[in-house]
């Protein structure tokens, strides 16, 4: 042992000389210690610039060691104000901003607000238009559940199956190119109908893309759904009893994996919805294998309405006839007189909606995205509430963490899947 | 909610004498409650055995600026086994908008009337813990009532000396 010959080597020569923290190592009390350790609270602050937290969130963490005691979430960091905004935007000009509210699936908000404003004034649009939106929610469901899915099998340590999901999702991305010429901000719906009319090369391109999804979505299930490690991380972890789901406004996959068949697809029919046929994948189990499992089996349900779509879809009209509500095509703006002066009203003064109030939301991938405005008649609406599925799910959050590990919380907030865009609004 | 079930709900309230005034928004049933009812009327939404209003999924916070009562709140509540939505509003003073909580009646209320609070300014009575949602906790002024300029209050955030 080195500690004997050195000091044995002392006792020969006690001229020898070390280093003061060697020899601080070799005396008693080299063992330092902290009382109580695990009888200490310790404050933990997570984010809001932490890669596991998938965005801006933050968390305040109280942890007795490694269990989580309490766990206090913090919003609010990207915060841009679009309630505010939408006040002083005509109805047109607020769609690109629902964009960024889930910047992971826009499609889906761009479906969800223009529904809401139809809502407001009346409008019903074409059968084909109808299909249309059903095809780029879908598409959105897909391109948002793989991230998550994605996203929360990488935060447990397995990368590959991200990689795989990232791929797939770029070729949904790819498809929005071709549909509306945007691959990630898409603003594709307008009030009324859809920008532009989806291609027969578009059709077949989603058409390619489908029939090739169900063999790849396998490929990557078979690394995940059996695997021990995986299973182990996520199973019976973050729990929240079905009352509480219930009492804390949960929708979605969060609330389908606690027991609760909900979906507003079938329960709140919008769209063709009632024309196609699908399942609502729900399990008890309420912990993250859960989440994971409903999102994998919504993924299926989707690429099946995908497909009854692209054989159902009508020939003809997409966007609904009413000249003083929706915006006509550029080329009969820049030859006819009176589309140009509907183009130049709708564009300056809005659609002018009655005066009065209406609520529409859509299931979308995370939940219930609903819009509630408040109209006084004018061009822009009076107010505008954003019922965010992000914001309420991340509600659950603390009680989700409580007892849990500090390893756990990243998967935790893989499960939740929240987005940032839309918590904050 | 269809027609029959929603008189019911009419004579079931009436038959417990609360002062209800009955509206609509697009087609989906809403209330004003009155302000000193409000705890004892979503009770019964939530606990009555027929209605099972058990989930308020969303609060909206309005300010109706040049109206007598400026501002108002309005509750989402949806029942999961019935598969319906109703809307509560409650109507508040312009000067010192207050009402009680409803976070002991709906859990899901709590961040739902942080936002409110942080947005509107509505003060919620025995709320667990009213803090600001959004903004920081030094911001004196609430965002999005009608009367804040869109473009923000300079310096309303004291920023770090040059």
């Amino acid at each position: 042992m080195p500690q004997t010959v050195y000091k044995d080597l002392k006792e020969q020569d006690p001229t020898i000389k070390r280093s003061k923290i060697l020899d601080a190592l070799e005396t008693e009390d080299l063992s330092v210690t902290f009382p109580d350790s695990l009888d200490n609270e310790m404050i933990l602050n997570m984010g809001p610039q932490h890669p596991a937290t998938h965005g801006v969130l933050r968390l305040l963490i109280s942890l007795d060691g490694e269990t989580v005691i309490k766990c206090v979430p913090e919003l609010g960091y990207l915060h841009r104000g679009y309630e505010k905004l939408a006040e002083s935007c005509t109805y047109h000009e607020f769609i690109p901003h629902t964009d960024r509210l889930d910047y992971l699936s826009p499609m889906a908000n761009n479906v969800a607000y223009a529904l809401a404003v139809e809502k407001l004034i009346h409008l019903e649009i074409p059968e084909r238009g109808q299909y249309i939106r059903v095809i780029i929610a879908e598409l959105a469901r897909i391109q948002s559940h793989l991230l998550a899915m994605g996203a929360m099998v990488m935060d447990v340590g397995a990368l590959t199956p991200f990689l795989w999901a990232i791929r797939e999702r770029e070729k949904i991305l790819d498809l929005y190119d071709v549909i509306c010429g945007a691959r990630f901000t898409t603003s594709y719906t307008r009030v009324g109908g859809v920008a532009q009319d989806v291609s027969d090369e578009s059709m077949a391109a989603i058409k390619i893309f489908v029939d090739e999804f169900s063999a790849n979505l396998v490929e990557m299930r078979a690394l995940i759904d059996r695997n021990k490690i995986f299973i182990e991380r996520c199973e019976g972890i973050g729990y929240l009893s079905k009352d509480d789901c219930i009492a804390l406004g949960l929708t979605g996959p969060l609330l389908r994996a606690c027991g609760v068949s909900r979906d507003l697809r079938r329960d709140e029919p919008y769209l063709v919805y009632d024309k196609l046929d699908f399942n609502i994948p729900t399990y008890t189990e309420s912990d993250c294998l859960a989440r994971y499992y409903v999102r994998v089996e919504e993924l299926i349900e989707s690429i099946k309405i995908l497909k009854q779509c692209l054989e159902k879809i009508p020939k003809g009209q997409y966007n609904a006839l009413q000249t003083k509500k929706v915006l006509p095509k550029k080329e009969r703006v820049y030859t006819k007189m009176e589309e140009l002066i509907h183009d130049f009203m709708i564009i300056n003064f809005g659609v002018n909606p009655p005066v009065g109030e209406s609520y529409s939301a859509i299931e979308a991938s995370k939940g219930e995205l609903g819009f509630y405005f408040i109209s006084d008649g004018s061009g822009h609406p009076w107010r505008l509430k954003i019922r965010s599925p992000s914001f309420s799910n991340l509600q659950a959050l603390a009680p989700m963490m409580k007892d849990c590990m500090i390893s756990d919380t990243v998967v935790i907030i893989g499960s939740v899947d929240p987005v940032m865009g839309e918590a904050d609004k | 909610m269809k027609d029959d079930r929603l008189n019911l709900l009419k004579s079931k309230l009436q038959s417990s004498n609360f002062n209800i005034e009955y509206s609509d928004v697009n087609g989906t049933p809403a209330m004003y409650l009155n302000k000193d009812e409000v705890l004892n009327v979503c009770k019964f939404l939530r606990d009555d055995e027929s209605f099972r209003f058990i989930s308020c999924v969303d609060a909206v916070s309005v300010d109706r600026f040049g109206k007598k009562n400026r501002f108002e709140m309005i509750y989402n509540l949806i029942s999961i086994e019935n598969n319906e939505r109703i809307f509560i509003k409650i109507r508040l003073d312009s000067k010192k908008p207050e009402m009680e909580s409803l976070v002991s009646v709906w859990k899901s209320a709590n961040w739902y009337e942080r936002e409110a609070y942080d947005m509107m300014g509505i003060v919620f009575l025995n709320h667990p813990d009213l803090r600001r949602m959004y903004m920081p906790e030094e911001f004196e002024y609430y965002p999005l009532r009608k009367d804040f300029p869109l473009m923000g209050i300079p310096d309303s955030i004291p920023l770090p000396n040059k």
